[in-house]
């Protein structure tokens, strides 16, 4: 089949890593709103009617948006078999709790509300925040490790070998970068959140998230800002000593990595990528004032900017590395040297060009149909609000 | 290598996917049961069938959650415990697991949440074309995912690239429509429809038992005994393709599902039941049925079918071909693209045979210094434990033919004796509930465990797929999978119970009220 030649190994390289951004953006706008209104839960609703408000809120979409966290690890899989085969399993027992939450979280939602019991449904109440503050927290940590660069090495067969002992390994995570990471994506997943309920509420509920999501978003404000002085002075960025060819064989060990500089030095090179960070920080000011004192729809609507652009500037900053090795520089992962081949890579592209659409239509459409808040009348009735 | 970190992690795998399967089965067949329901209340507009739809629905809701949740875990594991497999095939076996993702799993996910919630804000009509898109979107899911599991099991479409040392997808077209996978797909959702047909025929056997729903429960009756019966027939139909399949490209375990110790004469005997012993590879007290595995593998009267020790041979001598492609390719990884061209040849020629090769990895660092002790135990490695696979399959098919009884019974008495059931059917109906979950697992069983050596047959050996991780992180993670499990499977089996004792609660007064008026509309007639 020659038909994958019409689109060139280098470009497919680029397009991939573009949808592994969609997805990840994907992931966080949607499923992100579920993960803050889970973390928010005990702290804007009280009773068990309010609670269930909350809960339904998100009860018909959850499902679907989880859907993108799949997908994303799907998409890494059969794009980027390298970056998944190293990082999930160096990321071991970090990955392992992200996974305890998304098991917990489905059966929570559809558990909690099957028995009248307080202390079944506080229960699961817990579930519910936990599931949403963890893995918001985790996935942070490790943004913030991938920009420190993480301890593995590939052996000349392209076994990956992650160093530390099984506590090293997951401890090894926390650094203090990358803690700060962790409590930037916390609060802004806290923030977009409280921008849903917002949304999807009314009374006292919605006005509890608007305080505690105008408080998250001075915490990401101060957390964003402050990661950026970090990674300009004090953390080492990465860059090729020997560029592998674009349209090469997928061997990370055929190209030479060193420590180099700083990582924002990326802005030195493509200046137009500071419009990330700036739409981060724009859409982060304008939720915070939304949420104080703005409409209905604007403080969803701005976050959805911020999320947007924290993320991009991750990718855009260590373009074109995936996954950097700190004591193994030469094993780093990048898009060049670490991608499917480029007939999979077509195939895959055919796929996503023919549901991605239809996946984004059909997707619209039953947000439209549960359009509008919901309210404590509404929970009664279990037509339209079955938890 | 670290046999420890091997033997847990097909632990693992192996808890985590019989666990996947426990809920997928009843979501396959029931998102359909339901909407076949759903179908015929928009059609006839008859409350019943909207209490009916509602009431196998929560089940379904119940069931569902647990496979999405247990879903996760599958989706991600390969890369946490087998890493080498994600690198080795991830070009060929990540593909169609992402396009699950994209044309199955979303749609499932996105029209499940609004088939609870859409109740009043969806016309009929709308809502009904909902329930199948979830009950589409639930098989599609199992289709991909048996597309990447029948590569497993046949590698087609796919060569090894030294550079990149890795399996790459050569033709999306053959890994799409191997014949091992389609077989595969509809002999796996077809076991999930007779694993709901028989869950709700039993469920709703016990309700008449206990004379409580009797509208609700014979028209469940009906409807999962014709759906049930095709069901069956077609189980065990396409199970008899797929071992038509395995007689093409898994010798090896249709061997060790017969206990084939020899090859025999053509057409081969089945043995019906028997007591496989490895050790001294025969079969005590076997009872042979002539010519039928011979059908069965081979679809003929003469061609042969190889025993184990024959194959046995076999792969000794693909192990030393093995031996010859993988020094070439040790050259290879050293001069790269400068590599001799006689070397690259003979790398050619025997590549087929490197993944035998491969299973010295188990014993030595460099399979080149094996001595002939250890690659006749690399052959001998290729044998699977005969028992488990012969005792399972055996199990399996006789559960399958059970269901056809059961389903035909059920069938005939409701469509042509005007639905009377003596007590001991129903009974028997409650009874054999668990069995097609037991089949289920049963098949999981013959289907994988009969792979091993392999993680892909031929291709890549189990012992090498896995991560470099440690003992105490598999034991961590067992821990943790096995308590959430074990927590989560008790209240999901506590809340099915409990609702299955209250019964139909939504549209029961507007059942009786129609039912009221609909007699009194037959009443002059009479």
């Amino acid at each position: 089949m020659i038909l994958y030649e019409l689109v060139s190994f280098e470009h497919l390289r680029l397009i991939w890593w573009l949808l592994l951004g969609v997805l990840l953006i994907g992931f966080a706008l949607t499923d992100g709103f579920d993960m803050g209104t889970g973390a928010l839960l005990p702290f804007v609703a009280k009773t068990d009617t309010e609670r269930r408000v909350v809960i339904n809120t998100v009860g018909p979409v959850w499902e679907g948006n989880q859907v993108w966290f799949i997908l994303g690890g799907g998409a890494i899989f059969a794009a980027f078999p390298p970056l998944y085969a190293v990082s999930f399993s160096g990321f071991y027992l970090a990955l392992f709790l992200i996974l305890s939450a998304f098991i917990v979280r489905p059966v929570a939602f559809k558990y909690r509300s099957k028995r009248e019991d307080p202390t079944w449904r506080a229960r699961w109440d817990w579930a519910l925040f936990f599931g949403g503050a963890v893995p918001a927290l985790l996935f942070g940590v490790a943004v913030g490790n991938v920009l420190l660069g993480v301890p593995f090495h590939l052996t000349p067969d392209l076994h990956s070998v992650y160093e530390g002992g099984a506590f090293g390994k997951l401890f090894g995570l926390l650094r203090p970068f990358a803690l700060l990471c962790g409590i930037v994506s916390l609060a802004m997943l806290v923030m977009h959140g409280a921008g849903w309920i917002v949304l999807k509420t009314e009374g006292a509920i919605a006005a509890r998230a608007r305080r505690f999501g105008s408080i998250a978003s001075k915490v990401v404000l101060a957390g964003y800002a402050l990661a950026g002085l970090w990674l300009a002075f004090f953390i080492d960025g990465y860059a090729f000593v020997a560029e592998p060819p674009h349209d090469g064989p997928s061997n990370p060990l055929a190209s030479a990595v060193a420590h180099s500089g700083s990582w924002l030095a990326a802005y030195g090179d493509r200046p137009w990528i500071v419009i990330a960070p700036v739409m981060g920080f724009l859409g982060t000011v304008m939720a915070g004032r939304a949420l104080r004192s703005g409409g209905e729809l604007s403080p969803l609507g701005w976050s959805k900017m911020a999320v947007f652009g924290m993320i991009s500037s991750v990718g855009l900053t260590i373009y074109p590395f995936l996954l950097p090795s700190n004591t193994n520089p030469d094993s780093s992962l990048t898009i060049w040297d670490a991608s499917s081949s480029h007939q999979t890579l077509f195939v895959m592209l055919v796929a996503t060009a023919i549901f991605m659409p239809l996946i984004l239509i059909y997707t619209a459409w039953v947000y439209r149909v549960l359009w509008g808040k919901v309210t404590e009348d509404d929970v009664s009735n279990p037509d339209t609000h079955s938890y | 290598m670290d046999i420890g970190v091997v033997e847990l992690s097909r632990l693992q795998f192996a808890m985590t996917a019989l666990y996947h399967f426990l809920f997928v089965p009843l979501t396959l067949g029931l998102s359909i049961l339901v909407a076949i329901m759903e179908t015929v209340y928009v059609m006839t507009d008859r409350p019943i069938w909207r209490q009916m739809t509602k009431f196998w629905g929560t089940l379904f809701g119940i069931n569902f959650a647990m496979g999405v949740a247990t879903g996760v875990v599958m989706e991600f594991q390969f890369g946490m415990n087998w890493s080498y497999y994600s690198h080795y095939v991830g070009d060929v076996f990540g593909a169609p697991l992402a396009i699950e993702g994209l044309m199955a799993f979303f749609l499932e996910a996105t029209f499940v949440g609004l088939w609870f919630f859409g109740w009043d804000r969806l016309s009929k009509v709308g809502h009904l074309v909902v329930a199948w898109l979830v009950a589409f979107g639930s098989n599609f899911s199992a289709l991909w995912i048996l597309i990447a599991n029948g590569w497993m099991q046949n590698p087609v479409g796919a060569e090894f690239n030294p550079l990149t040392m890795r399996m790459e997808m050569t033709s999306f077209f053959e890994v799409m429509f191997n014949t091992v996978a389609q077989a595969k797909f509809v002999h796996t959702v077809s076991a999930g429809y007779v694993t709901a047909s028989v869950f709700v025929l039993g469920v709703s056997a016990w309700f008449l038992l206990k004379g409580r729903h009797v509208g609700l429960a014979r028209r469940s009756i009906a409807v999962a005994s014709s759906f049930g019966l095709a069901a069956a027939l077609s189980v065990v139909v396409l199970g008899d393709e797929s071992g038509y399949d395995a007689g093409l490209n898994q010798k090896m375990k249709l061997a060790a599902i017969e206990a084939m110790w020899e090859t025999e004469p053509a057409p081969a005997p089945f043995t019906l039941v028997g007591i496989p012993d490895q050790q001294a590879r025969e079969t005590k007290w076997a009872l042979h049925v002539p010519y039928v595995m011979g059908l069965i593998g081979t679809r003929s009267l003469t061609e042969e079918i190889p025993g184990i020790n024959q194959l046995e041979e076999e792969a000794e001598r693909r192990v030393r071909s093995g031996l010859i492609a993988y020094d070439a390719l040790m050259t290879i990884q050293q001069d790269r693209e400068a590599t001799d061209r006689a070397v690259m040849q003979s790398f050619e020629d025997h590549s087929d045979d490197l993944g035998y090769a491969l299973l010295l990895r188990r014993y030595l660092d460099d399979p080149r210094e094996a001595t002939d002790a250890q690659i006749a135990q690399a052959a001998e490695d290729t044998i699977p434990h005969v028992w488990p696979i012969f005792w399972a399959f055996r199990i399996m098919v006789g559960l399958g033919f059970l269901f056809i009884a059961t389903m035909g019974y059920f069938f005939v008495q409701s469509s042509f004796r005007g639905g009377r059931y003596p007590v001991w059917a129903l009974r028997f109906a409650v009874l054999i509930i668990p069995a097609p979950w037991i089949a289920a697992e049963l098949g999981w069983i013959v289907a994988e465990y009969g792979r091993q050596p392999w993680t892909v047959d031929g291709i890549l050996p189990t012992a090498l797929s896995v991560s470099a991780l440690s003992v105490t992180e598999l034991l961590l993670t067992i821990a943790g999978f096995a308590t959430f499990y074990t927590v989560l499977f008790l209240i999901e089996v506590k809340l099915l119970l409990k609702y299955i004792r209250k019964g139909p609660t939504e549209d029961v007064q507007l059942t009786e009220d129609w039912n009221t008026a609909h007699r009194a509309r037959l009443a002059p007639a009479e």
